[in-house]
């Protein structure tokens, strides 16, 4: 655990960075701040093209931003070129030298460093060991499998004990499996070293496992940071609840707001509470989310939140989802757990109430 | 299915073939058969004998002109690689920009430019140079061979950079290595290949020229081929036989030795 939780080893402050100029102009990254803090996992999330590569290739040194500066420990790295920056990648492609054994790959970033000899080998050694890759030292990269080059790729930038890791999309290449373990193995792999890991994915359950903290990006933005738990239970905006999980978003009205929390009222006219984004203030119509497993069913009766019609049972083995239709037209997905025995009479084409307790629902930013 | 419109099923094809491999290697079969021939016109066979290999290893014109022309060729072979390396990376490390093409024309410019035309170019030009230093060495063909080559020797290496994967270099630098150490330790071990290559093909071009070198070179400077081409014109011996099946060779040897160091390379 950090002896001071709050020391941030990177701040983007206000980056901005544009390709191109006029017409063809891109702007990969829009006024970006966030603060990464020390020794935790730091997921960058969102879709192909949303800006993760460009921030990382910035904060490594392959680009420069066109505005904004990036800290590392509180000093700017600006000046600094690639090869003097206390900062690693994990390549997307591994990127591994093919002319050199897994042994000397290991090896190159402390011999380039000006290590002696013993301590380079010592350090290799003990990274093998640690990638679990030290029967296969003198072999070339090329006579290896992806998994192990994945391994190789990792071991080579931990080994000169860079004060952040950036990784850009690395299990990508793996299959199913194999990215399994290797989610599990670098979770591992970061606990140990104690390394800062910067780690980008597309991919939002990969995000949710392996994370400490999140940011959900799209479009060059960071639309929110939080754990996990955060993302998920309290989006901030609509495209982040959609991009992370399942969501039902129902039109409501604001009727009151207090100690951060408001009251909504939904279109069957029931009011309900509703949990607010940090430094949202809202007021008139607003959209809110419910997750499908934080509703429930009941019998059809005034005191549900809103009634809808089933018209689609999934059973799911572990779960069952109810895709309802409610009274306005809107369609809601209710997931429930199942358990052995459950026979609760809700059919197709009948009527059900729909509850949603009191810390379900969250009002969106847009 | 794919079979059908294969070319390999496309009618006459075989013949087609068949008739420019006859037409490219016959007269090379032919040339070599009469190098053994004890006769000493080319155009009757006098039965078997290596007497002619005898006379041209004897025949000091002959070994004189053959290690001028491989001074030559391993000089210009050198230089033209070390200027082709440097202009590859320069036109491959940078992003396009409008004056790129016009520097690829200007690196291929001995390709385009009909040889005669550089040869009276600097035939004109080294005599200019000649009169003024009064040096009259081999330095004027060496420089010429040079510029020709270059393009020879650029052309594999580009191919090579072209093919090499970028963020090897950035994954160098990622780890601590110096622009130059990046170079000497990533970008160089890949592109040895492509530079040997440019390397023995610059070699066996410079070794082949005749039209430029005829213009250049100063009396006493004649490389094998410019030697051969005064012999024939004084009639034609099975001798000038023998040396071209060395010469022969000679060339298939530096081939097949390049083909197995740039296999091992790879
Ligand atoms: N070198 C570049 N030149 C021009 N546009 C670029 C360049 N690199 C990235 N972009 C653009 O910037 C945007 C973000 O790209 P990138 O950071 O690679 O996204 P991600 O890694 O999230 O998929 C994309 O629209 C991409 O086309
Ligand atoms: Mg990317």
């Amino acid at each position: 655990m950090p002896d001071k939780p709050d020391r941030n080893a990177i701040e983007v402050v206000k980056v901005s960075k544009i390709f191109g100029s006029g017409e063809g102009q891109v702007a990969a990254l829009d006024t970006v701040s966030v603060s990464i803090r020390e020794n935790e996992f730091f997921t960058l999330l969102g879709p192909s093209g949303c800006g993760k590569t460009t921030l990382l290739r910035l904060i490594a040194g392959f680009d420069f931003p066109t505005a904004g500066e990036i800290l590392l420990y509180g000093q700017d790295i600006a000046p600094l070129p690639p090869f003097k920056r206390p900062v690693n990648t994990v390549f997307q492609s591994y990127a591994l030298f093919p002319h050199m054994t897994v042994a000397e790959n290991i090896g190159f970033g402390l011999e380039m460093l000006g290590k002696p000899k013993a301590e380079i080998k010592a350090r290799v050694d003990a990274m093998l060991k640690l990638v679990k890759m030290e029967a296969l030292s003198a072999r070339r990269t090329s006579q290896i499998s992806g998994g192990q080059q994945q391994r190789v790729a990792l071991a080579r930038a931990l080994a000169p004990q860079p004060k952040v890791l950036l990784l850009d999309e690395p299990l990508s290449a793996l299959d199913y499996k194999l990215r399994k373990e290797m989610q599990i193995e670098l979770k591992r792999l970061q606990h140990e070293t104690g390394i800062t890991f910067i780690f980008v994915t597309h991919d939002q359950e990969e995000a949710l496992t392996m994370s400490d903290r999140i940011a959900v990006m799209s479009s060059g933005k960071i639309l929110q940071v939080g754990s996990p738990r955060d993302i998920y239970d309290r989006p901030s905006e609509r495209f982040v609840a959609d991009f992370i999980g399942e969501s039902n978003f129902l039109k409501a009205e604001v009727v009151g707001v207090s100690a951060g929390r408001a009251t909504v009222k939904l279109s069957s006219g029931t009011e309900i509470p509703a949990s607010l984004p940090e430094g949202l203030v809202p007021k008139g119509k607003v959209t809110i989310v419910v997750r499908p497993e934080h509703a429930q069913l009941s019998a059809a009766s005034p005191s549900a939140s809103l009634s809808g019609t089933v018209e689609n049972i999934v059973y799911l083995g572990t779960d069952t989802h109810f895709h309802l239709r409610l009274a306005d037209g809107e369609p809601f997905i209710v997931r429930r757990q199942n358990s052995r025995g459950t026979g609760d009479g809700i059919v197709q084409g009948g009527k059900v109430g729909i509850v949603i307790g009191g810390d379900a629902a969250q009002v969106l930013k847009d | 299915m794919a079979n059908r419109f294969s070319i390999k099923h496309q009618p006459g094809f075989t013949a087609i073939a068949a008739t420019c491999f006859i037409v490219l290697y016959l007269p090379i079969v032919v040339l070599v058969i009469y190098a053994f021939n004890a006769a000493t016109s080319t155009s009757e066979w006098g039965g078997f004998s290596l007497k002619w290999f005898q006379s041209a290893w004897q025949n000091t014109q002959v070994i004189d002109a053959t290690l001028r022309s491989f001074q030559i060729g391993a000089t210009a072979a050198v230089f033209s690689t070390i200027f082709a390396t440097m202009a590859a990376l320069a036109t491959t490390r940078t992003a396009s920009y409008p004056g790129l093409t016009f520097k690829y024309a200007a690196i291929n410019q001995p390709l385009m430019v009909p040889e005669i035309v550089t040869g009276v170019a600097l035939l004109i030009f080294f005599s200019r140079i000649k009169i003024f230093t009064g040096y009259s060495g081999l330095g004027y063909l060496i420089a010429a061979h040079t510029a020709f080559c270059i393009p020879f020797a650029y052309l594999p290496i580009r191919a090579r950079l072209e093919n090499m994967d970028l963020t090897l270099e950035r994954a160098a630098a990622d780890l601590y290595a110096t622009p130059w150490r990046t170079f000497r330790r990533i970008t160089l071990p890949l592109l040895w290949p492509g530079i040997l290559a440019g390397l023995m093909l610059a070699f066996v071009i410079s070794l082949d020229d005749v039209v430029i070198t005829e213009f250049v070179k100063s009396g006493g400077q004649d490389t094998l081929p410019t030697y051969m081409l005064g012999q024939i014109r004084r009639g034609i011996t099975p001798e000038i036989n023998a040396i071209s099946t060395v010469f022969l060779l000679l060339s298939v040897a530096i081939v097949t030795l390049f083909f197995f160091i740039s296999r091992k390379h790879d």
